[in-house]
């Protein structure tokens, strides 16, 4: 294993460690608010976050 | 990584979200990951393609990101005609974004990579991306903590083209923005010059559908920048260093709700993690070669990725934010941050031969 992989490998354990955090520090998901497969059409108004807000 | 080892692990992810997330940021993955794969499969480079049309007078690359656009274009502004639920990429044009667009601009062409260009090069394995993912992230978070101050120097309000001129009006202006731009580059690289490779083609098809599913499933256009501050945000908050009840960005209903919230709940952030699984994918076939760096170039590289977070979010996004889903769902803002962007570039690339990047 070179430098490189290791450096892939440990890359990716940092964020699988991030996202594992992440999701037991977080509130939990309310899984019967979850929002319709495909946004266009549903109805919902969409409010996820983009890099596009000013707020 | 071998294929079959990786494809057991998505599928595990693809699961788990499925019924611990939901089945949209599921499917969302896939369309991250294809992403990913178009991304890295077609060496699909904002960065890349804007430096061989300077220093080559080499124009493959930006017909391919003009494809891209008007594609894209083609898609977004109809759909949103259509459904009142797609929002626009709307940004304020600002002091903010003239200063971010430049700085961006400037700053990937040191680091090698915009917002996609340093997912999927981090998923190929490249060191220097790989490094400059967490610096991205946590400069993308300092911008959005300053934003308030940065817009107090001078805004307007978000211009949308389908609201000024209709869907059919926007699009038309856009096609002939995009046209006028590629005339521009015809004077600059002459005549004899070869405007089509089939890899840049290809990777403009990939991605202007993949653009359009994002668009169709999530409500909104495909971006980058958010879901790196996000990340670090929620990091200085666990580690105390940050509150975000004090601060104008992070308080705003939206941004506290998702602060609390899963990080996987959040849509630019799991298209992002798919670019990173889709470029994974690619490498597991094709392995990238890289340069070994001095320790210059990777101090000078790391300061760039940092100072490329922060302007991304002074400008309202990056290439993929701003540019790409800006001027497919006809913010104005994306035309102002191009040149201001090739501008910054046209001083970047200089900086990077300086330093034998």
């Amino acid at each position: 294993m070179n430098t490189t992989h290791t450096l892939q490998g440990l890359f990716w354990l940092v964020l699988a460690t991030f996202l594992a955090w992440d999701f037991s520090a977080s509130a939990p998901v309310d899984l019967r608010n979850e929002p319709p497969l495909i946004a266009a059409g549903s109805g919902q108004a969409t409010s996820g976050g983009h890099c596009s807000m000013a707020k | 990584m071998k294929r079959l080892p990786l494809a057991a692990l998505v599928a595990a992810f693809f699961l788990f979200l499925v019924f611990s997330v939901s089945v949209r940021q599921a499917v969302l993955l896939l369309v991250g990951m294809g992403m990913g794969a178009a991304l890295a499969g077609a060496r699909f480079g904002f960065t890349t393609g804007w430096r061989q049309l300077i220093e080559q007078r080499d124009p493959r690359g930006v017909t391919g990101q003009a494809l891209l656009l008007a594609l894209a274009s083609l898609a977004a502004l109809p759909l949103m005609g259509q459904f009142s639920e797609l929002n626009a990429a709307l940004g304020p044009p600002s002091v903010s974004l003239l200063i971010g667009a430049f700085v961006f601009g400037l700053t990937m062409q040191i680091a090698d990579g915009c917002g996609s260009g340093t997912l999927y090069k981090a998923g190929l394995g490249v060191p220097l991306n790989m490094g400059i993912l967490p610096l991205f992230a946590l400069g993308s978070f300092l911008g959005s903590v300053h934003l308030d101050q940065w817009l107090a120097l001078g805004q307007t309000e978000p211009v949308s083209l389908s609201a000024q001129f209709g869907t059919g009006g926007a699009l038309t202006l856009t096609l002939v923005l995009l046209a006028l731009a590629l005339l521009g580059v015809r004077a600059w690289v002459g005549a004899g010059k070869q405007w089509i490779d089939k890899r840049w083609i290809w990777g403009a098809m990939a991605l202007a559908v993949l653009a359009t599913l994002n668009l169709l499933l999530a409500g909104q256009p495909w971006g980058v920048v958010y879901g790196f501050g996000l990340w670090a945000a929620k990091v200085s908050v666990a580690l105390g260093a940050f509150d975000p009840a004090a601060n104008a960005f992070w308080s705003q209903a939206g941004n506290a709700q998702r602060l609390t919230q899963t990080v996987l709940m959040d849509v630019t952030t799991i298209t992002s993690i798919g670019i990173l699984a889709g470029a994974l994918w690619v490498s597991a076939k094709s392995p990238s070669s890289n340069k070994p760096l001095t320790a210059q170039q990777w101090a000078i590289g790391l300061v760039a990725g940092f100072v490329m977070g922060y302007s991304s979010r002074l400008a309202f996004g990056c290439n993929v934010g701003a540019m790409l889903s800006g001027i497919s769902t006809g913010s104005l803002h994306g035309w102002i941050w191009v040149p201001l962007a090739f501008a910054g570039t046209m001083v970047g690339v200089r900086v990077r031969r300086r330093f034998g990047f």
